[in-house]
């Protein structure tokens, strides 16, 4: 059941609800390694909104066209920043870290939605961004380890949202398939009460499951070896999500790999990973108000 | 001064790379271990307070994960540490992005000298001094680009943490030199030979006597002589690898005892004609060719859609990668990305494709001495390819491998990229690029080193032991896709007038390919920016270092791309400008050190005068062939040219730009090859493209005419089978030969280069035959090693690489097996086409026998599979019709290991079975049991429909070869017989098992 605010905003008659969405701005971050940007970018333009493409140096060096705090909505892309040299988005974290954060601080304070996949998902965890407990965004408290299988690994796995998770990005999904593509998912907390605490509060919005739809820590359902399956967190306000799986990978319907062996009814009707994005612009949307 | 930072995983949590590494030693070197650590290290060098050192270390090591210490961590004992770090001025991204990071913590630009250079360091526990040295050498590091230091726990406890680093010690850059070439023929060639330069007597003896006689030198004070730089320029433009001169040559060709017969460049003859027919045909039939730039760019360019062309072109880096397999292949993924890139005004890339030739993984005994074990140099190219391809962003779309123990010398590594090209760029058309006489040259992206000096005039001669470690290079693609964001920016805003890539030879290579326009350049080389002091002009001049362009932009745009490429923290230089004098003349730091006439530089090469003569061979037969067909079956699927590599793919993603459709791997388990892939070119269209290639080595021991032409149709068939259009498939050639040259060391060149013509000539037929241009190709000459005064030739290797389209990619058909019940057609012929075949080679080990020295593995047999290019086009475009309407439900295209090789993997693919009568396959022909399974005939297909629908096919297909042949099943097996005689049963539970485990281990 879809909260009442969201379920009002999506009854809206449909050049309304097309209206309310492309007004809100998404900043897509580019650059330094960083390649995801055009399909994340597309994935926000197919669900409505209006998303603009943001070299990293020009945020940094103030020649941005428009503010950060102007945008809606944060996306930090997939890709290899700084070709992970020191870690999975190491040296990309530590430029926004001392070069950017404050803004991005006042963006989140201001009700911000932020958006990392994959490479975007290791640079939120290692800023601080998520967990992000009690207000804190600056202490990294966990991290987003080397796979248990050593190396970059490409597969399509089957996820579980919580449904009582704060997440705004998951909102109405059960279950979902994506494409998974990293050498670097594996989620470890700093101590075990962290872990304790991201689950008590439903900030593990999504597990990487088996066949069953259980929660696995099992190869290749789950292809980094994560603990309980943890495959996206949130901070407490659920507005800023991060996730390995890439959503971006799955824009149309034919992308599903059995797509070419399902009859035309199992078919889906839209890529799977739109559903993200949409929850995401949505919940900006209903931000702003009317 | 230096500073040492330790980072390690913290205790107590995994150490993936060390168990790595652990697992490497026991199952590879086969040496007892016990556990294993590992540790970066970052030396870096710059002044720094000890205040600094410690912020450093809270961001290099991750707070959560790792433990790090200034210095060195404490977390002894071990029994031997095993350090690896780059021997001097062998590339370090990781390095250059740590410099990034510690400058953006401490806030402030440590300098020009300030580098860091980092090592890796293993702990050791259960492993003794002697086998360390085995570990180092023969699992973790190449001596080639490493330095390895061993020390035991108390050796290391008592020495101070090394604070060695390998920083080139700057030196007074070596004088420009004059050549003298007033020596005797054998002086001349000592010189070409020592120097590396690759020249011909000939060649040496053309390039004096132009010197001697140039009077515009004679002005200008230069000397009667060529200076170093341009001996070296023109070594390098005429090189085999980049002027192609044996595809150019005049040949003399004669079957057995026949008349010669003169053919004047296979090039010409067999490469350009087949596509300047087809395009003419085009332009008289429809008033207009698809075919938008083909053999004059670094890509071929044919025509998709409204608003982009396709750009396409794949490379080989065979020589480099032998020497430093990850090296050499990380460099050949990126490399060959600039090749798009610097087509037309340079193309968005879509896609890679990979391909390797390696003698088996599992080769054991003794190998000659200065080779690398295949399963090192394969894990090594792969592992290239991956960093490679998944750190430029760019997804793969085939990938394939071939096992024969000829490619032990030289492994074959194949490398490609496809390109989107904008239809208009800045309102004008994209394809277009023209330098202007005034615009500046600009370099742009990475430094210049002595990485990569004689790349080009090292590949056109066979390996040895001494062959020279300077030709490695590693590619840094993180430098490179910096580079290509910045210059994608400028392309849109028409920034510039034409690009193109430094690859082989460096400046002097595009500078000088891309004067050609405007009629001449004028450059200064002391303004090229170096990694390090001490480069002679020349080696400036043809510096391989990788990750730069060359760009020709007008002096009104100038100051906004170098604005533009400061703000992206890019280098760009002005290094001189584009002239109309007809000379290619470079200065150093104000003297002219170089002027060379265009048109002597590029058309000034005598060329060769070869000859060729086919004598047919002669292999044997298996005597008696076995009658245990389900266990040959089984055998085959597990045999590493069938088997599985979907373990070692899957670490290279295919799917990030989100526009990939049809993926490497299909079915239901997604884990059978695709006959091909299909992509989408661009968002929001539903138009594709499909990817596909046909590749058999095998076939050219009996016959390169009949090989050219089954990798033509093969790589047409698949096309096909995945459901692109008939009429829209372009094709790149990707000649890879022993050297065809006869000479002292090569006594057979005759016979070599007649397989070369032969191959030229199945490749024009066939082409010819199914309308494909080939847009763009390379070819690669000498692919042979002498080690320990033995020889090893690889096979005559041609692949051609189709780049196919199709109209809306939901109506792509994959391989497998779709529902029980549906209705089985084989299309085509099947014969007694066993030469050359996977199953002779498997009969050959079956009975025991092992390649004789450099030569093909046993059986051979007598007949390479023909193709009948009569017949087949009519039936090909009948498959296409059948396709696009939508009711083929599966189909797949039978090659190595025969009609039942396609069976068991469209089975496997569907988890369902098949069953089906081969009597109903043979047609009436008389063929025994194991020829209808395994036989390589040409030609063919295998596909399925609803069972509905069969009677409409076989309409659909009357007059064309087309059999019902049996029915789709839900039982897991394949059941296969003749008539009511004969039953082949096979479970598919064998078939997967033999399929999935043939390269799971190696």
């Amino acid at each position: 059941m879809l909260e009442p605010g969201l379920a009002a905003l999506r009854g809206l008659p449909a050049d309304e609800l097309a209206r309310r969405r492309a007004r809100v701005r998404v900043l897509v971050l580019t650059g330094l390694g960083l390649n995801c940007e055009a399909e994340t970018a597309e994935a926000f333009r197919r669900v409505g909104a209006r998303p603009d493409l943001v070299h990293l140096l020009d945020l940094l060096g103030g020649h941005a066209e428009h503010p950060l705090a102007s945008y809606h909505v944060v996306a930090f892309a997939g890709g290899f920043g700084f070709g992970d040299h020191l870690g999975a988005g190491a040296v990309y974290a530590n430029k926004i870290r001392f070069r950017l954060y404050d803004q991005l601080l006042e963006f989140i304070a201001g009700g911000g939605l932020a958006l990392g996949i994959c490479n975007g998902f290791q640079m939120m965890t290692r800023l601080g961004m998520v967990p992000g407990f009690d207000g804190d965004y600056r202490s990294p408290l966990a991290t987003v380890a080397p796979n248990d299988r050593l190396g970059y690994w490409d597969c399509w796995i089957r996820l579980a949202a919580d449904p009582l998770s704060p997440c705004v990005w998951t909102r109405g999904i059960e279950t979902l398939e994506l494409p998974t593509r990293h050498g670097e998912g594996k989620f470890l907390t700093a101590t075990p009460e962290v872990m304790r605490r991201l689950e008590q509060d439903h900030q593990v919005a999504l597990r990487y499951v088996d066949e069953r739809g259980e929660p696995t820590e099992r190869w290749p359902a789950n292809p980094n070896g994560s603990p309980g399956g943890v495959a996206g967190v949130c901070d407490p306000t659920g507005r800023l999500f991060g996730l390995m799986p890439h959503p971006d990978a799955y824009l149309y319907p034919f992308q599903h790999p059995q797509w070419f062996r399902m009859r035309d009814a199992e078919r889906p009707a839209e890529g799977g990973g739109l559903a993200i994005f949409r929850n995401g612009v949505d919940a900006a949307a209903l931000a702003q108000g009317g | 001064m230096i500073h040492r930072f330790e980072i390690a995983v913290r205790r107590g949590l995994r150490d993936a790379r060390g168990e790595h590494v652990a697992r490497g030693v026991r199952e590879f070197l086969r040496l007892p271990v016990g556990s294993v650590r590992t540790r970066d290290v970052y030396h870096l060098d710059a002044e720094i307070s000890a205040g600094e050192a410690a912020a450093i270390l809270v961001e290099l090591a991750d707070p959560v994960l790792q433990a790090g210490a200034v210095g060195r961590l404490d977390d002894g004992p071990f029994d031997v540490a095993i350090s690896v770090a780059f021997k001097p001025g062998v590339a370090d991204p990781v390095g250059k992005s740590a410099l990034v990071a510690i400058e953006d913590t401490l806030g402030r630009d440590l300098g020009a000298g300030a580098a860091v250079y980092t090592s890796v360091v293993y702990l050791l526990d259960g492993v003794r001094r002697d086998a360390a040295r085995t570990i180092a050498y023969d699992l973790l590091a190449n001596a080639v680009i490493q330095d390895v230091a061993i020390a035991t726990w108390d050796e290391w406890r008592a020495a101070a943490p090394s604070l060695a680093v390998p920083r080139i010690v700057d030196g007074p850059p070596p004088p420009v030199r004059t050549v003298d070439l007033s020596g005797d023929a054998a002086q001349l060639e000592r010189l070409s030979r020592e120097g590396l330069l690759a020249l011909s007597l000939e060649e040496m003896e053309t390039i004096r006597d132009h010197f001697a006689s140039e009077p515009r030198r004679r002005r200008l004070g230069l000397p009667a002589a060529p200076t170093d730089v341009e001996l070296e320029c023109l070594a390098q433009t005429w090189s085999e690898h980049c002027k192609h001169k044996i595809f150019n040559a005049a040949i003399d060709y004669r079957e057995g005892d026949g008349p010669p017969e003169r053919i004047d460049s296979l090039f010409a003859s067999y490469i350009e004609r087949p596509t300047r027919e087809i395009d003419a045909e085009l332009r008289a039939a429809h008033g207009a060719s698809w075919l938008v730039s083909v053999f004059h760019d670094n890509a071929g360019v044919v025509a998709f859609d409204d608003h982009v062309h396709l750009v396409y072109k794949v490379e080989t880096h065979n020589s480099p990668s032998a020497l430093d397999p990850y090296g050499g292949a990380i460099t050949g993924i990126v490399g060959v990305n600039r090749d798009p890139f610097g087509t037309g005004r340079g193309a968005d890339l879509l896609a890679n494709v990979w391909g390797y030739c390696f003698a088996s993984p599992f080769t054991r005994g003794a190998l000659p001495r200065g080779l690398l074990h295949p399963k090192r140099v394969r894990d090594g190219v792969h592992r290239g390819v991956i960093d490679g391809g998944n750190q430029s962003g760019v997804p793969y779309g085939r990938g394939w491998e071939i096992f024969d123990s000829r490619y032990l010398g030289k492994p074959l590594v194949f490398c490609g990229t496809v390109g989107a090209l904008p239809v208009t760029i800045a309102g004008s058309p994209g394809a277009e690029k023209a330098a202007l006489p005034g615009d500046a040259v600009v370099m742009v992206g990475g430094r210049i080193g002595a990485d990569g000096i004689h790349g080009a005039t090292f590949s056109s001669a066979a390996l040895d032991e001494a062959s020279p470690a300077q030709a490695v290079q590693i590619g840094d693609p993180i430098t490179q896709k910096m580079t290509f964001d910045f210059l994608l920016e400028a392309r849109d805003r028409g920034l510039y007038n034409a690009i193109t890539d430094n690859g082989a030879g460096g400046l002097s290579s595009s500078v000088g390919e891309m004067a050609r326009g405007p009629g001449g350049a004028r450059l200064d080389l002391a303004a090229a920016p170096l990694k390090y002091a001490g480069l002679a002009a020349w080696e400036i001049f043809l510096s391989e270092a990788q990750e730069r362009m060359t760009l020709a932009v007008p002096a009104d745009r100038l100051p906004a791309f170098l604005e533009l490429a400061a703000r992206r923290d890019v280098e760009a230089t002005v290094l001189g400008e584009f002239t109309d004098d007809g000379w290619l003349e470079v200065a150093y730091g104000g003297d002219t050190v170089a002027l060379l006439a265009m048109d002597f530089l590029h058309e000034g090469d005598p060329g060769l005068r070869l000859a060729a003569r086919w004598d047919p061979p002669r292999f044997s037969e298996p005597e008696t062939r076995p009658t245990d067909h389900g266990r040959s079956l089984v055998d085959l699927m597990g045999r590493l040219n069938l088997a599985s590599n979907e373990r070692q793919a899957r670490h290279y993603d295919h799917e990030v730009k989100g526009l990939t459709v049809v993926k490497p791997w299909v079915g239901a388990g997604a884990d059978v090859p695709a006959e091909a892939t299909v992509f989408l070119a661009r968002h929001g269209s539903l138009r594709g493209y499909v990817l596909s290639e046909g590749v058999n080595p095998f076939y050219s021991d009996l016959d390169t005419y009949a090989m050219a032409a089954a990798v033509v149709d093969e790589a047409v068939r698949r096309q096909l089978c995945a459901g692109a259009r008939y009429d829209r498939i372009a094709a790149l050639d990707n000649f890879c030969w022993p050297d065809p040259v006869r000479s002292q060391h090569t006594p057979d060149g005759e016979y070599k280069l007649a397989q070369l013509v032969r191959a030229c000539r199945g490749l024009y037929d066939a082409c010819r035959a199914y309308g494909v241009p080939l847009i763009s190709g390379k070819d690669s000459m000498k692919n042979d090693a002498v080690m320990d005064g033995v020889k090893i030739s690889v096979p005559p290797t041609l692949l051609v690489s189709a780049l196919g389209q199709i109209d809306d990619v939901r109506r792509a058909v994959t391989l497998d097996f779709k529902a029980p019940g549906d209705a089985l057609f084989v299309l085509g012929t099947t014969g007694a086409d066993t030469g050359g075949s996977e199953y002779f080679r498997y009969l050959g080990e079956r009975d025991g026998l092992a390649p004789a020295d450099g030569g093909p593995a046993p059986y051979v047999g007598s007949r390479a599979p023909a193709v009948d290019l009569e017949r087949t086009p009519a039936l090909y475009r009948r498959l296409a019709a059948a396709i696009a309407s939508g009711w083929v439900r599966s189909a797949a295209a039978p090659a190595k290991g025969g009609l039942a090789a396609a069976l068991a993997r469209a089975a496997l693919a569907g988890r369902l079975g098949a069953e089906l009568d081969l009597d109903a396959v043979a047609g009436g022909r008389e063929l025994a049991t194991d020829e209808l399974l395994f036989a390589e005939s040409t030609g063919r297909f295998v596909i399925t429909v609803a069972a509905a629908d069969a009677a409409a096919c076989e309409r659909h297909f009357a007059g064309h070869a087309c059999r019902r042949v049996g029915e789709v099943t839900a039982q897991p097996r394949l059941a296969l017989r003749r008539g009511a005689g004969e039953q082949v049963v096979v479970a598919l539970a064998a078939l997967e098992t033999s399929f999935k485990e043939g390269l799971a281990h190696a």
